[in-house]
């Protein structure tokens, strides 16, 4: 049998991984082959992105070679795919390569897309890429005070960046000895400050302790530029000093050339992870349509179901459990204090008042980072 | 007529209903009828609210079996 997966994200690397200890028998003996095609021979860790804009981590430490995280037994190759025959099983790659499978795994996760509003890319300071997060901390060295705007795109990556960095800034410009020079004001999409109601109850009256500011039902249209001036959706404006966004996101370009969902997210079952209407084609993280968080949490437990069901058809010829829908997320509140939310499918989040115990965890998980990406944490 | 998109939201606390609506009408083309189901009582007054606040065009709410359904059409 052949296992094919696309993507050599959080997502496809831990299912790897997963598989390939699960079925290491039936690698050696050569029953099973599994391949991972993935357009970068680098891994990132993308949340210390969020470290990296307040100079608080360094472009290196983002990075592993990913044949490094691998299991030997996986057949890893820098080869992106180009098309999906998936009528023929079958996908071709830039090379030119024509690669067939019997189960297909694709996870080519998102990226953001600034330009879908008019006047972000040349306005607004981001975070979600190596290159955006060293220009915003250059950005915010020089900054000496003024009103700081945070605006939202949606759908966006990590549901928790937007609270994170608010509270991130009111720490870093407390620390710099200018926060009372500075003026934050938090926008949201929707009806409250987080799209969790539980953790919106717990961050508002935190965001009233510290002084930020907030508008909630305020989503992106364009940006005055010339006049700092962000215009919403809803007909309100806001004007800025520095203006700090959290990007709209698509699903990747060859999921959209290839027609396979709109905006590059691809329909899904939500607890069997198949793509809709393909019974060996499974999707998981980003690149899904379900209406969950896009995080890197969700696709590390959408990976080990995958890894458990794939296994199991090998070994048993069906799927043994259907997935929860399980999401942990850290949420830093500022440089020493930290909470999570936990939750699935069924069961809204708790979250518990913030601890430098929480916070010192989070520290840590950025190291342990890649044991999960060995799928061995 | 194009067929409706539906948005299966029943069970999303993270994006949620409202911002799965949002996120969807984006890749939609104007002139497009989308119907949200959420198990949130909440979606069956603030997805209208935002609605109307934009311009997008609603079409109705009713609820089913503890599944609220709300329907609209993307304006602009």
């Amino acid at each position: 049998m052949k296992i094919l997966i696309v993507g050599g994200g959080m997502g496809g690397t831990i299912l790897g991984n997963n598989l390939a200890r699960r079925l290491a028998p039936e690698l050696r003996s050569g029953k099973v082959q599994i391949g991972m095609l993935s357009a970068s021979d680098k891994h990132m860790y993308q949340p210390g992105l969020l470290y990296l804009c307040l100079g608080r981590m360094t472009p290196d430490e983002l990075y592993r070679d990913q044949a490094s995280l691998l299991e030997p037994s996986i057949d890893f190759k820098v080869d992106p795919v180009e098309t999906f025959e998936l009528d023929q099983n079958r996908v071709r790659t830039k090379s030119g390569a024509t690669v067939g499978y019997d189960i297909l795994v694709i996870a080519t996760g998102s990226r953001a897309v600034p330009e879908m509003i008019p006047g972000l890319a040349e306005n607004a300071e981001t975070f979600y890429t190596e290159q955006s997060a060293v220009k915003m901390f250059k950005r915010l060295q020089t900054f000496q005070g003024g009103r700081v705007v945070i605006a939202v795109g949606v759908p966006h990556k990590c549901p928790m960046a937007p609270l994170e960095i608010i509270f991130m800034l009111h720490d870093y410009f407390k620390d710099r000895g200018i926060r009372d020079k500075v003026q934050l004001h938090y926008t949201y999409p929707v009806g409250r400050v987080h799209t969790l109601e539980n953790v919106a109850k717990w961050a508002a009256p935190e965001m009233d302790r510290l002084g930020i500011t907030y508008e909630t039902l305020f989503n992106m249209k364009e940006i005055d530029g010339a006049n700092r001036v962000v215009k919403s959706e809803e007909g309100s404006e806001a004007k800025y000093d520095l203006l700090i966004t959290i990007p709209a996101h698509k699903g990747m370009e060859v999921i959209e050339k290839n027609k396979l969902g709109a905006g590059g997210f691809i329909p899904t079952d939500k607890t069997k992870l198949t793509m809709e209407g393909r019974k060996n084609v499974y999707i998981i993280g980003d690149t899904t349509n379900i209406p969950i968080s896009k995080a890197g949490s969700t696709v590390h437990y959408q990976a080990e179901t995958l890894g458990e069901n794939i296994a199991a058809i090998v070994k048993l010829g069906s799927p043994v459990r259907e997935h929860d829908g399980k999401v942990f997320c850290f949420i830093e509140v500022g440089k020493d204090r930290a909470t999570y939310a936990q939750f699935n499918y069924t069961t809204p989040p708790d979250p518990k008042p913030p601890t430098k115990a929480v916070h010192w965890f989070k520290m840590a998980y950025n190291k342990l980072y890649w044991t999960t990406a060995r799928g061995l944490l | 007529m194009a067929e409706r998109i539906i948005i299966d939201a029943r069970g999303s606390f993270c994006p949620g209903p409202l911002m799965e609506l949002i996120a969807r009408l984006k890749f939609g083309a104007v002139g497009e009828e989308f119907e949200v189901l959420s198990t949130d009582k909440g979606s069956a007054s603030d997805i209208p609210e935002w609605v109307r606040k934009v311009g997008h065009e609603l079409l109705g709410t009713r609820e089913e079996a503890g599944v609220w359904h709300i329907t609209l059409r993307k304006t602009k």
